[in-house]
């Protein structure tokens, strides 16, 4: 039943067309004439004119890839320091809550963060006088801190499952550690860094809900304005947006698969 | 083969800043090590810890007109320090029965969702764990990219999908079936969180199953187990840390979930999430939100607490 039966192709067939119909007829209908979404009256490609056109939206959207890669940057070096830490440095005093700290984010429920975010900023506000009001800096902040959290579990794994005694030679050879680690150990855990950052960048551009707590006045990301827009109903220049992000993304993960399995040994099947 | 080095090419000449930089800091008495852990502890301990300790502070405190818009929790009169604590938030919190309401309505939404999401991903993730090596890449990939699309766009995605026209409906008026109302329901919520969470289901449930030795399989199948019976005696135990790891990654934020419910569920369609989406924009009521976070602190933190001391115990086993 299990192995050679008709039922796990069956199962996982209808667990991806489960996943994908939703989104292959959000794509096709960004192409239709009509302002029904779902009626379909004609091939076009004006609601792409229509997105390209509408200043709000690529404010928008220039503001959340400028906060994206910001923090996906500070969350990488955040993320691998404290990858670092956890892996290598087998005890220290608050190991366990250190642990606890960067892992919770990951399961912290978003409204949850975004409020606690918010309070802190208005109670440093009114004590220190810093951050001056809310708005990209807030936001950067924000998203940092949960993105770094992501970041430390990918370099995490990859951390823990390269061989040691390469930083062990190279120590032995009188690098300082310091030294071992960006000669030795940064080029090997590369591709954990970048896939770090780009998971750090996707979940920047993603969030809605820490973003609208932290956000000030002029300070509308994205995903806001496209909450805004879908929560009166369909419209379908977000079906056109829709279909650019899937299609960054798609070719992103492809090249990034790609890449993946040209540079895996071939004996690497464990 | 004697020559292989000629004496007289030095070796190259290589930059090294972190030589100066190492030098430097060690002057002042800072390690590398604590260098290390100092930056990600200190953003962690502002940014994470110390705002939920502000959460727990304004929820003692009451509404207010003015900026912040809540009391102040020390107040100096006559210089004596005063300290104000309200419980007003949380009296309030046991005794409306909306809270109480939400509370439970979001626990059964999760619990139900992350069932279903564990029947749906369950068999995904062992097809993929038992697919050829070419096959497993492409089905990894396929799990993989809508977890990097917008969770956002998905979830819009959907609503184009089950509303009152949408591509069910008029799917089924193929074949002369009146529409069904899907959308602003509790049951477009499950299909919501399904939908959205089953990658994080699929995942850990495949890095468990991926591990399992054949062998046990092959020597359950000699001894003449039944393909059922071996399911349920050898894989469903081995892979329960996969199971466990999966269920918590999709309960939890199910519960605060407030995107799936407002885009999808229907007026009635309780969630705290929302709850406290709605006293903060809505209300601008800080404190009482601040406790309605306290409140859905506690009920995640149970479960996480319990979920890891489940797994700890599988893994010692």
């Amino acid at each position: 039943m299990f192995r050679r039966g008709w039922f796990l192709p069956i199962a996982a067939a209808l667990g991806f067309s489960f996943l994908y119909a939703p989104i292959v007829s959000l794509v096709i209908f960004s192409f239709n004439e009509s302002r029904l979404v779902t009626v379909w009256s004609g091939f076009s490609t004006k609601w792409y004119g229509e997105l390209f056109r509408d200043p709000q939206m690529l404010g928008a959207a220039w503001l959340s890839l400028q906060i994206a890669a910001l923090s996906a940057s500070i969350a990488l070096v955040l993320g691998t320091l404290a990858a670092v830490a956890l892996v290598r440095f087998r005890r220290f005093r608050g190991r366990t809550l250190f642990s606890g700290m960067v892992s919770a984010p990951l399961v912290m429920p978003d409204v949850i963060t975004g409020l606690a975010l918010l309070l802190l900023f208005v109670a440093m506000e009114s004590f220190i006088g810093w951050p001056r009001g809310r708005g990209m800096l807030t936001i950067v902040i924000a998203h940092s801190t949960f993105c770094m959290a992501y970041v430390c579990v990918v370099v995490q794994s990859r951390l823990s499952d390269f061989d040691r005694s390469l930083e062990e030679a190279a120590m032995d050879l009188g690098a300082s550690p310091v030294r071992t680690f960006f000669d030795i150990t940064l080029p090997i855990i590369a591709p954990a860094l970048v896939s770090g950052w780009l998971l750090g960048f996707t979940l920047s551009l993603d969030d809605l809900v820490i973003a609208s707590f932290v956000s000030g006045p002029g300070s509308s990301t994205l995903p806001m304005v496209i909450f805004s827009k879908v929560r009166l109903g369909v419209s379908p220049d977000v079906n056109a947006l829709a279909t650019i992000i899937i299609g960054i993304v798609a070719t992103g993960v492809l090249i990034a698969t790609i890449i993946q399995l040209r540079s895996k040994p071939k004996k690497a099947r464990a | 083969m004697t020559a292989t080095h000629d004496p007289t090419i030095p070796p190259p000449r290589r930059l090294k800043p972190w030589n100066a930089v190492e030098r430097g800091l060690a002057k002042v008495g800072i390690s590398g090590r604590m260098l290390v852990l100092i930056a990600p502890a200190l953003w962690l301990l502002i940014f994470f810890l110390v705002p939920l300790a502000v959460v727990f502070g304004i929820s003692l405190a009451t509404k207010q007109f003015g900026r912040p818009p809540y009391s102040a929790l020390l107040s100096t009169e006559d210089g004596t320090v005063q300290l104000t604590l309200h419980l007003s938030n949380y009296i309030r919190l046991f005794t409306d029965n909306l809270y109480v309401a939400a509370y439970l309505s979001s626990i059964r939404i999760a619990a139900i969702s992350t069932i279903i999401t564990l029947l749906v991903g369950y068999p995904m993730a062992y097809a993929i764990a038992r697919a050829s090596d070419r096959w497993r890449n492409i089905l990894l990939m396929l799990v993989i990219l809508p977890f990097f699309t917008s969770f956002l766009l998905r979830v819009y995605a959907l609503t184009g999908f089950m509303r009152g026209n949408g591509v069910i409906n008029q799917f089924l008026g193929l074949f002369g079936i009146e529409p069904l109302v899907m959308m602003q329901t509790d049951f477009a919520v499950y299909v919501g969180i399904v939908y959205t969470y089953l990658p994080f289901m699929i995942l850990p449930l495949y890095t468990t199953l991926v591990k399992l030795d054949v062998s046990l399989f092959e020597a359950s199948a000699d001894l003449g187990g039944r393909p059922l019976r071996t399911f349920l005696s050898i894989t469903l135990p081995l892979s329960l840390p996969g199971i466990i790891a999966g269920s918590m990654l999709v309960f939890i934020p199910a519960i605060g979930e407030f995107v799936i419910p407002s885009l999808l569920g229907g007026p009635e369609t309780l969630m705290i999430g929302r709850v406290l989406w709605d006293e903060f924009f809505t209300a601008a009521n800080w404190p009482r939100a601040a406790a309605v976070a306290v409140a859905m602190l506690v009920v995640v933190v149970v479960p996480i607490m319990l979920m890891q001391r489940a797994q700890s115990a599988v893994v010692e086993k």
